[in-house]
């Protein structure tokens, strides 16, 4: 049991919304939710939008409550916000009144360390993420995948053991993507962190992680968990390897039915030769 | 050669503003000295820069300005003080929402001029009754778009926020208000410009005392035009520096928060 960071058993949530009559209703999103991840690893999670993915993020990081199930993190209930965790968000979620640098050191600030200390570990993590020269620069007056770096950087100086990370790089152009990617398994490598990775990218998920879990369609739960058997350091060539075509082929099958649904797709369409037009329908990217 | 295009467009701009001042004014130079009309009530500019030079050399202009932008000032921070701690407190506690709010909600939609019978009976004419109302024209835009800001502030910003396990006394003064401030001070803007066409009206409707809206007053009473222009000038240019002054620093707050200047 000690090796997993994080257990999820039949983990439930469900919203109360007011329906058109004005009765409360309850919306389910998470229903029978298993999930078990490995101390160090880097996992993603996988599915379409609108399965609960970031719910599931939410649950993790203390900012929402299950409804029911249990929730683990180092054999210990979960209880309100861990300060072990970092949570990268969906959006930067920079504060845009102070610099790069005061915004990596913010959590740090938060936690009481002296100027001097917490200002000399944000530049070390400035350089960490590629962005020395800019410490006195506003997030404004950088692109959206430097501010990533700064999000990154910001929970990484926080010194946390897992990285909840919520589809941090789905804002930006494909090229800054895949940049982003390879500075992440960089850091990653250097800094063994576990990782928990939330994309709607099959070709994101496969590069980065070493198992990936495809989750159903709302209410969510995992429908399937595969390993990624691929050699690391991974390079960008990784990309157009069979290998990589193999797992890209597999994960769109767990994911297609899923997705399919939801756009209203005769799923018999999905055949082999057209699965990449349905693929796009579903607003999943496949392929560069 | 486009850009050079552009410059010139851009500096033919800068002066297009003028073209129309500088014709009523040379249609108004040329009315007055044409005799195209007899009436005492067409000044001519001269006499106008005339009276100028009179009120200000007499001391008479001074003290006029001085007493209105005292009582302005005096409003505009009063009004903003209050606005501020009200508005903060309707936008940071649901109690305080659900106690005071709809009793606010109420009491902004009253036109501010129709106060003015309530004050002159409360307070006079004098300059508290004055005061009292420049107070309440600085304090309802600064309490809407205090209030505003605070309960618009990003939730992604607060969730950060309580990632990073802030008090709740740090979430409002580190998170909070930092990201109303841009709408806090469109409050104080707004203030500034009301608060300056409400000494003008306090003035004009509570009659007593000294300042430019009772220079106004004399000029249209005496039918002295030549005052009643001069004093529209003073007001109007004194309207425009405020204005200008809260530009310059709303501009440079915009470009702290990356907000586009309009
Ligand atoms: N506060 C809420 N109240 C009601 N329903 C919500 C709320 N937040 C999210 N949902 C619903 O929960 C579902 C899952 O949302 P989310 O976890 O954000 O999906 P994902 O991140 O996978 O796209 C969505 O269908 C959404 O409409
Ligand atoms: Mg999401």
């Amino acid at each position: 049991m000690a090796e997993h960071k994080i257990v999820a058993r039949d983990l439930s949530m469900e919203f109360q919304s007011l329906d058109e009559t004005g009765q409360t209703e309850r919306v389910p999103v998470l229903e029978g939710f298993d999930l078990q991840v490995r101390e160090g690893e880097f996992l993603s999670i996988l599915g379409p939008s609108g399965c609960g993915k970031s719910t599931f993020m939410n649950i993790l990081a203390g900012l929402a409550h299950k409804t029911g199930g249990e929730l683990l993190v180092d054999g210990q209930p979960l209880q309100g916000i861990n300060r072990n965790q970092g949570v990268v968000f969906q959006g930067y979620a920079l504060l845009p009144w102070r610099t790069v640098l005061d915004n990596i050191a913010v959590g740090l600030e938060i936690r009481g360390v002296g100027k001097a200390q917490r200002l000399e570990t944000a530049r070390e993590y400035l350089e960490l993420v590629g962005l020395n020269g800019f410490a006195s620069r506003y997030p404004h007056e950088l692109s959206g995948g430097m501010r990533q770096r700064v999000a990154i950087a910001r929970s990484l100086a926080y010194n946390p053991d897992v990285l909840l990370m919520d589809e941090p790089f789905a804002a930006l152009d494909a090229q800054t993507r895949e940049t982003l990617q390879s500075e992440l398994l960089r850091i990653w490598g250097t800094h063994k962190k576990t990782i928990v990775f939330i994309t709607h990218s099959l070709d994101e998920a496969i590069f980065l992680s070493d198992r990936v879990a495809v989750m159903t369609q709302r209410p969510g739960r995992i429908k399937e968990i595969f390993d990624i058997d691929l050699a690391r350091p991974r390079l960008p060539e990784l990309r157009n390897t069979q290998a990589f075509i193999h797992y890209r082929q597999r994960a769109w099958e767990a994911l297609r039915d899923e997705v399919t649904d939801i756009t209203r797709e005769p799923a018999a369409a999905a055949t082999h030769q057209n699965w990449q037009s349905i693929a796009t329908l579903g607003g999943y990217r496949i392929g560069v | 050669m486009s850009s050079a295009l552009a410059i010139s467009h851009g500096s033919s701009r800068r002066y297009r503003g003028w073209v129309l001042p500088i014709s009523v004014v040379a249609l108004w130079w040329l009315a007055s000295h044409m005799g195209w009309s007899q009436s005492g009530l067409l000044v001519s500019p001269e006499k106008v820069a005339a009276t100028a030079w009179d009120q200000i050399a007499s001391g008479k202009f001074w003290r006029a300005i001085s007493a209105s932008l005292t009582r302005n000032l005096s409003g505009f921070f009063i009004g903003t003080t209050l606005g501020l701690v009200l508005g903060c407190l309707l936008g940071l506690s649901h109690t305080f929402e659900r106690l005071v709010g709809p009793s606010f909600n109420t009491f902004k939609q009253i036109s501010l001029f129709a106060w003015i019978p309530l004050i002159s009976v409360w307070f006079g004419l004098g300059d508290v009754a004055k005061v009292v109302f420049l107070s309440l024209a600085a304090l309802v835009p600064v309490v809407v778009n205090t209030c505003d800001g605070l309960r618009n502030v990003p939730p992604n910003l607060l969730e950060v926020a309580r990632v990073y396990r802030f008090s709740r006394w740090q979430t409002i003064v580190g998170v909070m208000l930092p990201a109303a401030l841009p709408s806090i001070f469109t409050g104080l803007y707004l203030a500034l410009v009301y608060s300056w066409l409400a000494t003008i009206g306090a003035e004009y409707l509570l009659v007593s005392g000294e300042g430019i809206g009772n220079t106004l007053i004399d000029g249209s009473e005496h039918f002295m035009m030549d005052l009643v222009l001069f004093g529209m000038v003073v007001i109007g240019l004194v309207g425009w520096s405020l204005n200008a002054l809260a530009r310059i620093f709303e501009r440079r707050m915009q470009r702290l928060y990356g907000i586009d200047p309009r």
